[in-house]
């Protein structure tokens, strides 16, 4: 009998661990009311304060994709940052550690999974907002937000993997940090205003959080023209930035999970519940 | 038998109050616990701090923006104690397993889930003042003690807060009955009633018809009360022709409608758990 190789382990690894979230959430129906709807009505809220002081159009414009992009944040907050408590929690964690297979494959499922059950959630918000509210984009071009959209997943779900280990480190504070992480970020990274009213140097800070830079490139992209006085970055070093914060994520969590799992094991802390 | 009952229901309300604020302190230093307490509520703010700064002619000196700030202030009230309430029967049933135990034991599930509610409006009253000192101290905001109609605040304030606290028995009805979503019902609802109360702008500003369910809301006449005390001035003109005493007792009247609509709810939802066996449902979601 052949005996897979490494690889071949670690890509059924991360297509195994990436199935629960791509195909087994998308079951439970329920997710088009709690993933779509009442997302759509708090964006809905931040929409008529706008209007409520005559903002132009285009601020609906970045409040939806604000909107759309916290489905990323609360994703890469509860579905893989918390998750490895959550596995101990529930007992899989240990058999995640006695398979013959990397954590670091597992962490890649849990991230890409997350990523495309996201992208449906967040693609249905922007789609009903635009079409609700009325809102016209004028796209400047297409590669480029392509390009953008993609790295900020990137660094963004490498910064979730990186969160995973930390956050098992933490126990069961886990769940408070991803609370503490909500609203705070929301404000730094300007999920509904342009993170330039927070002033270069605060929004220089805040573009260690992947969508900062992310949301303001894409405004650019989307909104040229009311962007024009709004903008923090040239996109093109954006998308730099947001390239150099992928690989340092990602080598950052390969780390990170290394550290964990060894300090984890000598402490017996592993198997551990209610901690 | 009736005292009996009624002291069983306040030894549960205590119970589940003492219980409620140990899970949501007891997890960190008191100087983490005050950083967690203050950082979410002060970035919340802030967030519609910067969007008055960036668009709206006069910034903060907007004649909208205190009645805003006060709004989304006093409705950290809604968010906490409709998710305490509702979440109380997940984190018991799936989290800790303890709910079947906790319908052997001889208490008052509803005044044990109010209880959990209470621990909740703690941590919300904290969230509140240090809001309205911060936006008293840093951004200005005029409340002084004297033009503050004390007796309004105090009334409106208690009759919305027990309002919300059994419409969160009616969430945890919800809950008991819902497999695997439960734990967002409390935090989805209170996100959805955030647009339609105007919490952070007037009514006025929404089409007729979601108009028309912001006025059917009683939170709507909770923030109305509580600004018009706190400032003297209610938020638009869609509830400004109603009087002070006229406010307060349509907040009188939803408090016992929600009462009995919860417990009405609950008894039923409670019924149909028991037959279809989800008290100890465990869905590992």
């Amino acid at each position: 009998m052949r005996l897979p190789s490494r690889w071949e382990i670690f890509w059924r690894t991360v297509m195994g661990r990436a199935y629960p979230r791509v195909v087994g959430m998308q079951r439970e129906r329920s997710w088009l009311l709690f993933d779509t709807l009442l997302p759509l009505l708090q964006v809905s809220a931040f929409v008529f304060i706008y209007r409520a002081i005559q903002a132009p159009p285009e601020f609906t414009g970045f409040v939806v994709l604000g909107g759309a992009m916290t489905a990323y944040w609360l994703n890469v907050l509860w579905s893989m940052a918390s998750q490895f408590y959550w596995e101990k929690e529930t007992g899989n964690l240990e058999l995640y550690i006695i398979a013959p297979t990397s954590l670091m494959a597992i962490l890649l499922g849990m991230a890409i999974g997350g990523m495309v059950a996201t992208t449906v959630r967040a693609a249905a918000v922007v789609t009903v907002g635009l079409f609700v509210f009325g809102v016209r984009v004028s796209i400047v071009s297409v590669p480029q937000l392509l390009g953008v959209f993609l790295l900020t997943l990137l660094a963004l779900y490498g910064l979730g993997m990186l969160f995973s280990s930390l956050f098992l480190l933490y126990g069961r504070q886990a769940s408070h940090l991803s609370e503490l992480f909500q609203e705070p970020v929301y404000l730094l990274s300007g999920f509904y205003f342009p993170v330039r009213a927070l002033g270069f140097i605060a929004a220089l800070g805040a573009s260690v959080i992947p969508i900062t830079l992310g949301l303001d490139a894409m405004r650019q992209l989307l909104f040229p023209t009311m962007m024009a006085q709004f903008r923090f970055l040239d996109v093109r070093i954006e998308l730099a930035a947001l390239a150099v914060l992928s690989i340092v994520f990602l080598w950052l969590a390969r780390r990170a999970l290394n550290y964990m799992e060894d300090v984890s094991r000598r402490e017996g802390r592993l198997t551990v519940r209610w901690q | 038998m009736t005292q009996q009952r009624a002291l069983e229901s306040t030894r549960s309300l205590k119970m589940a109050a003492w219980l409620g604020w140990q899970i949501a302190s007891n997890w960190a230093s008191p100087f983490l616990l005050a950083v967690y307490f203050i950082a979410k509520p002060v970035a919340g703010a802030l967030i519609l701090v910067l969007m008055y700064m960036v668009i709206a002619r006069g910034g903060l000196r907007h004649p909208l923006f205190p009645q805003i700030f006060v709004g989304n202030a006093f409705y950290m009230y809604v968010a906490m104690v409709l998710m305490g309430v509702s979440q109380a029967i997940h984190e018991d049933r799936e989290h800790y397993g303890m709910l079947k135990h906790i319908y052997v034991a001889p208490l008052n599930i509803y005044t044990y889930l109010l209880g959990r509610g209470v621990a909740q409006a703690i941590v919300a009253t904290v969230g509140v003042l240090i809001m309205l000192l911060f936006g008293i101290a840093v951004l200005g905001i005029s409340m002084p003690p004297g033009t503050i109609d004390w007796g309004m605040l105090f009334i409106g304030w208690l009759l919305g807060l027990i309002g919300l606290g059994f419409q969160g028995v009616l969430l945890a009805g919800i809950a008991l009955i819902t497999a695997r979503h439960a734990f967002f019902i409390g935090q989805g609802v209170a996100g959805a009633l955030y647009m339609l109360c105007g919490a952070v702008f007037p009514i006025d500003v929404l089409p007729k018809p979601l108009q028309l369910l912001g006025q059917a809301l009683p939170l709507t006449y909770w923030l109305e009360a509580l600004r018009r005390a706190l400032l003297g001035v209610g938020a638009g003109a869609l509830l400004s022709s109603l009087s002070d005493g006229m406010i307060l007792l349509i907040l009188a009247g939803s408090m016992v409608l929600s009462a009995v609509a919860s417990v009405a709810f609950y008894r039923w939802a409670e019924n149909r758990a028991r037959e279809k066996g989800l008290i100890d449902m465990q869905t590992m979601y």
